[in-house]
């Protein structure tokens, strides 16, 4: 199963190496990486979702993991907390004229947009749940897609951070507090 | 005033308390070398960097300080690459400063340029590259905190060379600021309290002491908790001199080459207290029955180690003389009488087969050569090891009631450490007698650092331990492989020679009788000395658990007959 976890980093080079390595170092496997900035220009974030073939247990070790490493500030495993979840896809369809208005029609139902237009092709964005994306891909395939890039998911959980850093390794849900993290939260 | 970067980076390591560094020159970090000259801080010149980086570890290891090793980029860099899997999978604290060509050169493939943060990324604890001297006062600061703090491990810093040479304003940095590190220290007060119920409940409980008991100085606490539960203690290899072998509650040595008593008590109990320890898998045997009616308290300061190969009832996370400290005053006094007495008898039956109890048959016995160190030096020397049979049973025999006096590398199992790791504990302490137990193959690994025990005057004895054989593959190979021997059968050079070629003083000793009066030489001579003992060549470290075998199935030293 997919676990989705959100990690804040300190703005720094090579740590997007450092938490690549963790997860091929420990051998779990990327299903997606987005790393972008946040509204403090020293700490970047990323959304990892990573396939944990053992459930809760992997959760553990990766999040436990990522807190050894020294530019990791926060760790949250938000699979299971309400949050909204986003992934933006760019897809080229091989499209004359004259099926245009089938790819405008089903754009309009998935909320995309079309971007672009040239003479045998056009270029929709879509937002939303990975869901959602698949659903628009598999009734485009068969006009044609020939081209597709997607950022990759990003997560962020409803309702305002308490600001508490999680330490794992510690049955149950226990919090420590980290005065430095609440200054450098959002 | 303005200094150059080499300069700051001397002054903070004089400030971190820095007395030796154990390196070699090269192009890149020559500018350090050439500013060290103006620090009141001992080189010690290596025959290669691997050397470096084991003296760093021992030292390390026999100070409870930070060790330092030093190299150039590129091969310099590379060859210290072992030494730091040594001391991360050993949890040791160094610090090992590399020069890296010039920061715009970087990428260039320009000579001696290697990526070592890259190579080094999967065996430090944390590692820096360094391509202005305004950075350097705030890593070394950084390093040093990171290496010693938590968890212990090694940290890298990879310092450009203009780096080095750019002067700037040196500041020292009053405080390290690192957001995401936080080593936790006290456990939550819930989770004592649940360790403490199942502590009540026990019946049979066991300790299991790893290094970490070492690392957290919490050799006191655990004396006080096990008297005062009446827990008897297994330990792990690196665990090894936490507990004293000697008290009535030592159970000696755990795991595949475990004593037949220890193993059997911890798979036979109800309460496993794991203090500082990961059940590695050379610890545990097979995990599908590992202690099948154990419940387990893990304390461990690494979050990660926590469930990680044994699921445990409850975690308590934090340093282990902190927690220790928490959790003494809430545990009652207990007598497990029954329970220790059912381990004694264990015991006695297991002894009956000991290798001690064998009549004299002329033949050279490492265990009984180790046993007769032991004895010489009244069990007091630091003993440093290679890797491999001699090691096993150096960890069997000789004894220890002191901490911090056996020095060997477990997780990483480094042949080749032995001796340099000898030469980095004699800088620690230099009024102690100090003993490296090598096999002839390990020895060869790093034979050439014996010329740097003569230029510094290291006071080491070194025992090879030569059957000719890679022992423990050549035993592995006997036992799992029907006896089809590849690759281990060892010509040696004249050990005796090849050491008074080095300027050491050496002996060789193949007759039993000898053995005594050898080992008494050897102490008495000051400086290097190389013994080298003909040994029985295919013998068996026993008991044995095979790999992938529960704990409790060992493979036990024949009846002689």
């Amino acid at each position: 199963m997919n676990y989705t976890f959100i990690a804040l980093v300190e703005n720094k080079p090579g740590v997007l190496n450092r938490v690549a390595s963790l997860f091929r170092r420990r051998n779990f496997n990327i299903e997606s990486l987005a790393v972008g900035r946040t509204e403090n220009p020293e700490v970047s974030r990323m959304t990892v979702v990573v396939d944990c073939p053992n459930g809760d247990m992997d959760a553990h070790k990766i999040e436990a993991n990522l807190y050894k490493l020294v530019n990791v500030i926060d760790v949250q495993d938000v699979t299971h907390q309400p949050s909204v979840t986003r992934d933006l896809a760019l897809i080229k369809i091989k499209v004359g004229p004259e099926r245009r208005a089938e790819v405008n029609g089903l754009a309009e139902i998935f909320r995309a947009r079309i971007v672009d237009v040239a003479a045998d092709s056009v270029i929709v964005e879509i937002t939303g749940t990975e869901d959602k994306i698949e659903g628009m891909i598999e009734l485009l395939r068969p006009i044609g897609i020939v081209e597709m890039v997607r950022t990759g998911q990003v997560s962020m959980t409803r309702g305002v951070n308490d600001g508490v850093r999680r330490v794992p390794g510690v049955n149950g849900h226990r919090y420590e507090d980290v005065s430095e993290l609440a200054a450098m939260t959002p | 005033m303005k200094k150059s970067g080499a300069e700051i980076l001397w002054e903070c390591l004089v400030r971190e308390g820095v007395e030796v560094v154990f390196g070699y020159p090269g192009g890149a970090n020559m500018p350090i070398y050439d500013a060290m000259l103006s620090y009141p801080v001992h080189h010690v010149l290596v025959r290669h960097e691997q050397g470096a980086a084991h003296m760093a570890d021992g030292y390390a290891r026999a100070s409870g300080k930070v060790g330092v090793a030093m190299a150039t980029s590129g091969p310099g860099a590379t060859n210290l690459v072992t030494g730091i899997c040594t001391a991360m999978m050993d949890s040791v604290p160094v610090v090992f400063i590399t020069g890296q060509v010039a920061a715009h050169l970087i990428g260039g493939d320009a000579f001696q340029e290697t990526d070592v943060t890259g190579i080094t990324l999967p065996i430090t604890k944390h590692n820096y590259l360094v391509t202005r001297a305004t950075e350097i006062a705030e890593v070394v600061r950084e390093a040093f905190y990171i290496a010693r703090s938590g968890r212990p491990g090694p940290v890298l810093i990879d310092i450009c060379k203009n780096a080095q040479i750019e002067q700037t304003e040196f500041v020292y940095p009053e405080e390290v600021k690192l957001p995401g590190y936080q080593p936790v220290s006290h456990a939550p007060k819930d989770q004592l309290q649940d360790a403490v119920r199942l502590i009540e409940k026990a019946n049979k409980p066991v300790i299991l002491c790893g290094h970490g008991v070492l690392m957290s100085r919490a050799e006191e606490a655990l004396m006080q908790f096990a008297v005062k539960t009446q827990t008897p203690v297994a330990s792990t290899l690196l665990g090894l001199g936490a507990f004293p072998a000697s008290h009535p509650l030592s159970l000696g040595m755990m795991g595949m080459h475990g004593e037949v008593h220890t193993n059997l008590a911890i798979q036979n109990s109800d309460l496993i207290l794991a203090f500082g320890m990961r059940f590695d898998d050379r610890v545990t045997g097979t995990l599908k029955t590992y202690a099948p009616r154990a419940k387990k308290i893990q304390i461990e300061i690494d979050p990660s180690e926590v469930h990680k190969n044994v699921f445990v009832d409850v975690p308590l996370v934090g340093d282990l003389n902190t927690v220790l400290t928490d959790l003494i005053p809430l545990v009652d006094e207990y007598d497990h009488d029954e329970w220790i007495q059912e381990i004694n008898g264990w015991k006695t039956e297991a002894d009956a087969r000991s290798i001690m109890n064998w009549p004299e048959d002329g033949k050279l016995h490492v265990a009984h050569l180790i046993a007769d160190i032991w004895k010489s030096t009244g069990g007091g020397a630091i003993i440093s090891t290679d890797v491999g049979q001699h090691q096993m049973w150096a960890a069997q025999y000789y004894f220890l009631d002191k901490p911090n006096r056996w020095i060997t590398s477990g997780g990483a199992g480094t042949m080749g450490f032995g001796l340099p790791s000898a030469i980095g504990a004699w800088f620690a302490h230099k009024d102690q007698e100090i003993w490296a137990i090598a096999g002839d193959g390990g020895f060869q690994m790093t034979a050439a650092e014996l010329t740097t025990a003569v230029q510094e005057g290291a006071n080491v004895k070194v025992a090879i331990m030569n059957n000719n054989f890679l022992g423990m593959v050549r035993q592995w190979q006997e036992f799992f492989f029907e006896k089809r021997y590849s690759a281990v059968n060892m010509l040696t050079p004249d050990f005796v020679k090849l050491a008074e070629a080095h300027g050491v003083p050496a002996r060789l000793v193949t007759k039993h009788g000898e053995v005594g009066e050898a080992i008494e030489w050897a102490r008495k001579t000051h400086g290097p000395v190389v013994l080298e003992f003909r040994v029985e060549q295919e013998e068996a470290v026993y008991p044995m658990v095979p790999q992938g075998a529960a704990l409790d199935q060992m493979i036990q030293r024949p009846a002689r007959a």
